[in-house]
């Protein structure tokens, strides 16, 4: 249980600058997920942390005692901070109980901690088996005890999840959070995954190029985007020109009202595809479907306006018919969220470029 | 490094002091060039020769459903213990008047193969079947994948297999003494021992280092830049078996005929010494006396290198870059000197700036440490890989000092390794002659100089106990060499 300040943390690889100016703050007790694409500096973030790297300039504080900075550097074993892995890294040479209680002194390994954390994540009995009778979800829990077991003050996860396969993803995701809370500890989850980090994460740090573009709870984060890329990076987003003024902004697809403190003028509306709502036949506004991807939960809808804008819906159990070909009448459900116009389309934006493709 | 520097060092200052015109005298004779050609002939026959037999034996053994397969996977391997002095004394006194280039080539071959099999046997067993299944999902036959795929997965375990062949080859001292035939490390001996020639040895010792560096030159140069034959993740699995069907029994036939060739002959040969050999009285303690020197000397001889290997191991593996590529080449460089021209500088050595070292046990295990270092790092860089940083970071991250983290995670992870490059350089220490033979303190013997003794006067009965136990001995670490490259595993892992 312990807070983790990061105050201008820069790191440089020779020419390249990893991390340039870190500002951020672990709250005690919560999962902090950071994310960002790859190459972003999340994993220099977490080796920072951790203590495998130094600082070239700023300062990481635990419960307000400094053990990072530019001249100062506490050794990865005196900072009580536990990694887990991408690959889980199991000591393949000691059980399943010895990895557990690789941490812990010679007095608690006897004790029922390794048991304790094997039961909260879901591996109770475990402890005599090696790490390669193992299943790669199995490693990756046994990876999480052991670095649970020691009570460290933060447990970082490089990206745990993302060698496993998607069905096996989501179940641990949800057991290795609820064994952080269970455990009371502190969490940093690294991953490239936005469906990850808005799921298990209590906030969310967008991490781009070395620098914190927004640091929020989940759905802050993916309804009030600080920017079109963050906006474009944590979702799916369809981007419009639009005018504002008093508060709603008048788009191709009608009149939207604006959440927050609108600005007037030009801007660019970011309308989420769950926003976008289709009725058989022509309306006010009418579109034309181009594509229908089918996805089991819900559908992508592929649409072009009489204008030639493209846009996506997600329409979500609807059994309604929606032909290739088929004109539909659109409207946009709830508020959207405005930026000053920039101009052009966001490069991260997956859904125009596939759609004008 | 000094170590592999020595010898080098000697060279250059001794064969400078002869001055340009004896140097010239001795280097442009039509001799040397005779001796220049012979040597890598007998190399470049005798890579080949491996080459062919190393891939063949470890393609049958991992590949094919051959039958006893691990048998001889072992009997491919065992050659390595058999120095190359007992073979070539086996074949004299088994066939009258052997001697020329064609016997020391196929006694060389016999005895060098496993250099290439061990390596090429353990990258088949690791290489990814994916890759041929693709090529052969493309619509190429099984031969042209073995050709277009599989030869090249295995290509570095090939080249690294045939560069140890080659530089073996050019070093030998054994079998192309014991077999007359003459080449540039015998002609060296000759020079030094017979005629107490030094500038001779020396010019000649030079351009046998010429040589070499070529030969390390040749190789780095063809080694394709950026090539990395990694398995990209997924799990382990084995190849499928390759149908050997009616062709089993000619497979089976060559390889039992190259067991027998390589080990058969030596070991009925010995045998036959061996009865008409025990009745000579006090021969046991003697032989036993020889043991015991042969063991402690290549025991402290391994410990030496290992101590002296670990270091650069861990800084080939952990920090690879020019300077620890120029120090992996030196140690080559060293490793491919004939015994004759370590022993030469080391007594050099001992005698100008180590004097107490002179006519010591130390002396000869450095002589060995110069010879045998490359082997060990080699090994050593293996191990460290076994334990990745990543295992060593989350050992540290979960309160483990560096000392406790060596203990605890990288030192049982990488011993075996170790263990296997120390039994390597043990094994041949054992059968080391040249180097011994110069640098034993006087009156200390050990198998391979008695061996060597022995045969040197015609008396093929008292060889024959020595050539025995030091084959029975050396048999040992090559089994845990085999055992290592998981040869012997059970299929249905």
């Amino acid at each position: 249980m312990s807070e983790v300040v990061l105050t201008g943390v820069v790191k440089r690889y020779g020419p390249v600058t990893a991390l340039a100016g870190v500002d951020l703050t672990v709250p005690s007790g919560e999962l902090t997920a950071v994310l960002g694409p790859s190459g972003c500096g999340k994993t220099t973030l977490l080796r920072c942390l951790a203590g495998f790297e130094r600082l070239d300039a700023g300062e990481i504080r635990i419960d307000g005692v400094p053990v990072a900075g530019a001249d100062r550097h506490r050794p990865a074993h005196r900072r009580r901070i536990a990694v887990v892995p991408q690959e889980g890294a199991l000591f393949p040479h000691l059980s399943v109980a010895a990895n557990v209680g690789y941490g812990l002194d010679r007095a608690a390994r006897r004790g029922d901690r390794v048991e304790e954390v094997l039961t909260l994540v879901g591996l109770a009995g475990y402890g005599d088996r090696m790490p390669h009778q193992l299943s790669g979800g199995q490693q990756q829990r046994v990876a999480v005890a052991r670095a649970l077991a020691p009570r460290p003050s933060v447990v970082l996860l490089d990206e745990p999840f993302s060698a496993l396969d998607a069905g096996l993803r989501a179940g641990l995701r949800h057991d290795v959070r609820e064994a952080l809370r269970a455990d009371g500890a502190t969490g940093v989850l690294v991953t490239h995954d936005q469906g990850e980090a808005l799921s298990v994460a209590d906030r969310v740090v967008v991490l781009r190029a070395g620098r914190v573009v927004q640091c929020a709870d989940p759905t802050t984060v993916y309804r009030e985007p600080a920017d079109e890329w963050v906006a474009g990076f944590v979702g799916d987003a369809v981007l419009l020109p639009a005018v504002a003024e008093g508060g709603a902004a008048r788009t191709v697809l009608g009149s939207v009202p604006l959440a927050g403190a609108a600005p007037s003028g030009p801007v660019t509306v970011l309308v989420r595809p769950e926003q976008v709502r289709l009725t058989p036949g022509p309306g006010a506004v009418t579109a034309t479907v181009l594509r229908h991807d089918f996805h089991g939960h819900d559908a992508l809808v592929g649409l072009r306006l009489a204008d030639g804008t493209l846009v996506t819906a997600r329409v979500l159990d609807d059994p309604t018919p929606m032909p290739v070909g088929a004109a539909v009448s659109v409207t946009v459900h709830g508020t959207a969220r405005a930026f000053p116009a920039t101009g052009g389309a966001t490069p991260s934006d997956p859904l125009r470029q596939t759609a004008a493709a | 490094m000094a170590v592999a520097l020595l010898p080098l060092v000697y060279l250059a200052v001794r064969t400078a002091e002869a001055g340009a015109d004896r140097i010239a005298a001795e280097l442009w004779t039509e001799r040397v060039g005779l001796l220049a050609l012979r040597s890598l002939g007998l190399a470049a026959v005798v890579t080949v020769a491996c080459v062919l037999l190393g891939v063949g034996a470890a393609f049958l053994v991992t590949r094919t459903d051959l039958p006893a397969r691990r048998v001889f996977a072992v009997l491919a391997a065992l050659p390595l213990a058999v120095p190359t002095y007992i073979a070539g004394f086996a074949w004299v006194s088994t066939v009258d008047r052997l001697a020329g280039f064609w016997p020391a080539a196929l006694v060389l071959t016999l005895c060098s193969y496993p250099y290439v099999f061990l390596p090429v046997a353990a990258a088949l067993r690791g290489a990814d079947p994916a890759q041929e299944e693709v090529s052969r999902s493309l619509g190429r036959g099984g031969w042209q994948t073995f050709t277009a795929v599989t030869l090249r997965q295995i290509r570095p375990a090939t080249a690294a297999g045939a560069l140890l062949v080659a530089l073996y080859v050019l070093s030998d001292f054994g079998a192309v003494s014991i077999l007359r035939a003459d080449t540039f490390t015998r002609a060296i001996f000759v020079a030094f021992d017979l005629g107490f020639d030094r500038t001779g040895a020396l010019v000649l010792s030079s351009v046998l280092v010429a040589l070499t560096v070529l030969l390390l030159a040749g190789e780095t140069a063809s080694r394709r830049r950026g090539a990395r034959y990694a398995r990209l993740g997924g799990a382990r699995r084995n190849a499928p078996r390759l149908r050997l069907g009616a062709a089993r029994w000619p497979a089976l036939a060559a390889l039992a005929g190259v067991a027998a060739l390589a080990l058969g002959l030596p070991a009925v040969s010995l045998a036959r010494r061996l009865a008409a050999g025990v009745s000579r009285p006090g021969a046991l303690a003697e032989v036993l006396t020889a043991a015991g020197n042969s063991l402690s000397i290549s025991l402290a001889g391994a410990a030496l290198t290992m101590l002296l290997a670990l270091p650069l191991g861990l800084l080939t593996a952990r920090a690879p870059g020019p300077l620890a590529t120029v120090l992996d080449r030196l140690a080559y460089l060293a490793h491919a000197l004939p015994g004759v021209v370590i022993g030469l500088s080391l007594i050099f050595f001992g005698i100008t700036v180590a004097y107490p070292l002179y006519q010591t046990r130390w002396l000869l295990a450095l002589a060995y440490a110069t010879l045998f270092l490359p082997l060990a790092v080699g090994a050593v860089a293996g191990a460290a890989a076994q334990s990745p940083p990543a295992l060593e970071e989350v050992a540290r991250s979960l309160g483990r000092g560096p000392l406790a983290v060596l203990r605890t995670v990288t030192l049982p992870l990488t011993l075996p390794g170790i263990g296997a490059g120390a039994a390597l350089v043990f094994l041949t220490g054992m059968k080391e002659l040249p180097a011994t033979l110069l640098l034993r303190p006087t009156g200390t013997d050990t198998l391979a100089t008695e061996l060597w003794t022995a045969t040197a006067v015609g008396a093929y009965a008292a060889a024959a106990p020595y050539a025995a136990l030091l084959v029975a001995i050396s048999a040992l670490p090559t089994w845990l060499l085999v055992a290592r490259g998981g040869l012997l595993d059970k299929e249905d892992r």
